[in-house]
């Protein structure tokens, strides 16, 4: 809280997408409610994928990280904890988010809980595991905030975070299957829409968990403590190992289409059929 | 070397692409020692300090610090050793008491946050931000941490640079405290005063070599740096006549003063006192000023510290 960037970009700026989504886009429809909370969500939770990254390359810059050298903590544990702390300022944003939808926007329900609850944390972790890596490929500041800035408009606008998948060219729907954000989104409407619990969420979860394990390693491989320690060239194509569950899950959802009809059939449920009932009424 | 030494360094090399940075560096330091490296700036000094604290990964030589490899003893080196760095911070937002409650909470030995903000005159600063501290308080507040977990040796680098004279002295006042707790103590400094006041032996370190060990007082008899002899006489003497007195290399007239350059003090002492009861004149006043390390470093290298 003693950090204003902080905390517009986890608390502020994740509430006013849900202003803008559920009293813009969803256009006083209530049951549309659900299915833009779930792309609130999934915003709020990529969000730790930019924040620790920035984080942890200014530390570099400014020698924090070399003080935390000569004590007896490890890269492991400096990373493991960053996660941590991250993951915990992530959940109170996630609570008001649900509290505003169903308070102000009249969400009915909650969706599945369990559901969200594990997407949220197997996500979260995932995300800012994918900023540790972005961390240690990069130098300075202004490399990691263009890596940063290319890979989240990538995850903003083609993983149905911000437009729905659907109403997405064909094409594009393809290259999604191949996102991270794209099954974090997924997963979360299907929890706030279909109450799928986390049972039936393995594919999803499967890949965060993988995703977050390997970058995790990754980045306490090439962790620098010194700003003056650059990045080996190598450690650029470890990095990209950290995707390889998205590309397998991609090649297999891209064969049998589970996650395009499970996204076509939610939001013709919640958006499209509800506003056409609009429509027609006099 | 000695058994009873605290920090062992031999033939210590470092280098940083073409450039030898540390070039064969040797030295111990005894327990309880405070254990100056004095040298200009890109003198390789950094370099072997952080070598010792394990922060960077030596190219030759051997060392040990209470008997531990800082490359190879991981955690239980880390616990022996406390270290104020030269180019370090705090996230701007923590607290004072939080770092110091931070630091100490990752070793299994560790002081009161209490007692260290007492110690180093924190305890109104205690829930001040890092971003709200002066230079000086940010360098007690690194001191206090380089001390939270009670460490065996203490590696201080530049710890009293950039900072105004003021806040110096109050610096090697607490670092004299922990002299006196008889700690041991390895300094970097490009300050004299520093090294002369605080450190019971200095190695002067130049382009990565050491090229004089010792304590400052044999470091000076040691060395061939002149003494300066000022004295005024009640009469006005001859240059030539006091340029003959023996030991005296040279002999300038300042302002009613006589400077006589000596190598040998007390024989030019004697010898000016004959030669003036000789001439029925008086001798009003006389000091002596002895070479300082500055002296001494420039009749090494022919360069002054801070060239």
């Amino acid at each position: 809280m003693r950090n204003r960037a902080f905390l517009f970009f986890s608390l502020i700026m994740p509430i006013a997408f849900l202003f803008i989504y559920a009293g813009i886009f969803g256009k006083g429809n209530r049951q549309a409610v659900p299915y833009l909370l779930a792309e609130v969500l999934a915003l709020t939770v990529m969000g730790s994928f930019w924040g620790l990254s920035v984080q942890l390359v200014t530390f570099r810059e400014q020698g924090i990280l070399r003080r935390f050298r000569i004590t007896p903590v490890g890269a492991s544990a400096m990373l493991a904890s960053s996660l941590l702390s991250n993951y915990i300022l992530t959940l109170p944003t996630i609570v008001i988010e649900f509290f505003l939808a169903r308070w102000i926007f009249h969400m009915t329900g909650l969706g599945n809980l369990a559901g969200v609850f594990v997407l949220v944390t197997a996500g979260t972790i995932s995300f800012a595991s994918l900023g540790l890596i972005v961390a240690s490929v990069t130098n300075t500041m202004q490399e990691t905030q263009i890596i940063n800035q290319i890979i989240w408009f990538v995850f903003l606008f083609l993983s149905g975070a911000t437009i729905p998948l659907p109403l997405l060219p064909k094409m594009v729907q393809t290259f999604s299957l191949y996102l991270p954000a794209t099954y974090l989104v997924s997963g979360l409407q299907r929890s706030m829409i279909d109450l799928v619990g986390p049972a039936s969420l393995g594919a999803e979860l499967t890949s965060m968990v993988g995703c977050a394990l390997i970058a995790f390693l990754i980045s306490a491989q090439l962790f620098r403590w010194d700003a003056e320690a650059k990045v080996p060239r190598r450690a650029k194509i470890w990095a990209i190992s950290a995707i390889i569950p998205f590309l397998l899950l991609g090649a297999w959802e891209t064969a049998n289409g589970r996650l395009r009809s499970h996204s076509l059939k939610d939001f013709n449920q919640t958006v499209e059929e509800p506003s056409r009932l609009q429509l027609r009424q006099p | 070397m000695p058994s009873t030494a605290a920090i062992e360094v031999e033939n210590l090399v470092k280098r940083y692409g073409n450039v030898e940075a540390v070039r064969g560096v040797s030295f111990s330091v005894n327990e309880g020692e405070v254990f100056g490296l004095l040298g200009p700036n890109g003198a390789g000094k950094t370099s072997t300090v952080e070598m010792l604290e394990g922060m960077r990964v030596p190219d030759g030589g051997r060392l040990s610090v209470c008997g531990l490899d800082p490359q190879r003893s991981g955690g239980e080196f880390k616990n022996v050793i406390g270290a104020s760095l030269q180019a370090t911070a705090l996230p701007d937002k923590m607290r004072v008491r939080e770092a110091l409650d931070l630091f100490g909470s990752f070793y299994p030995r560790r002081k009161s946050t209490a007692e260290l903000l007492k110690r180093f005159g924190l305890e109104e600063k205690r829930n001040a931000f890092y971003s709200q501290l002066s230079g000086g308080q940010k360098q007690r507040l690194a001191l206090a941490m380089a001390l939270v977990n009670d460490p065996r040796a203490i590696f201080l680098d530049e710890p009293t640079a950039g900072l105004d004279p003021q806040v110096r002295r109050e610096i090697y006042d607490v670092i004299e405290e922990l002299k006196k707790e008889k700690k041991t103590i390895l300094i970097t400094t490009h300050y004299i005063e520093e090294a002369e006041r605080l450190c019971d032996r200095v190695a002067i370190v130049d382009h990565g070599k050491v090229i004089a060990i010792g304590t400052p007082r044999e470091l000076k008899e040691r060395s061939g740096a002149v003494t300066r002899i000022t004295v005024r006489l009640a009469q006005p003497e001859n240059n030539g006549a006091l340029n003959t007195l023996e030991g005296v290399t040279e002999c300038r007239a300042e302002t009613g003063e006589y400077l006589l350059y000596s190598t040998k003090v007390p024989r030019t002492i004697v010898a000016l006192v004959k030669h003036l009861e000789e001439k029925n004149n008086e001798l009003v006043s006389l000091e002596i000023s002895a070479p300082s390390l500055e002296d001494i470093f420039l009749e090494l290298t022919g360069r002054r510290l801070r060239d």
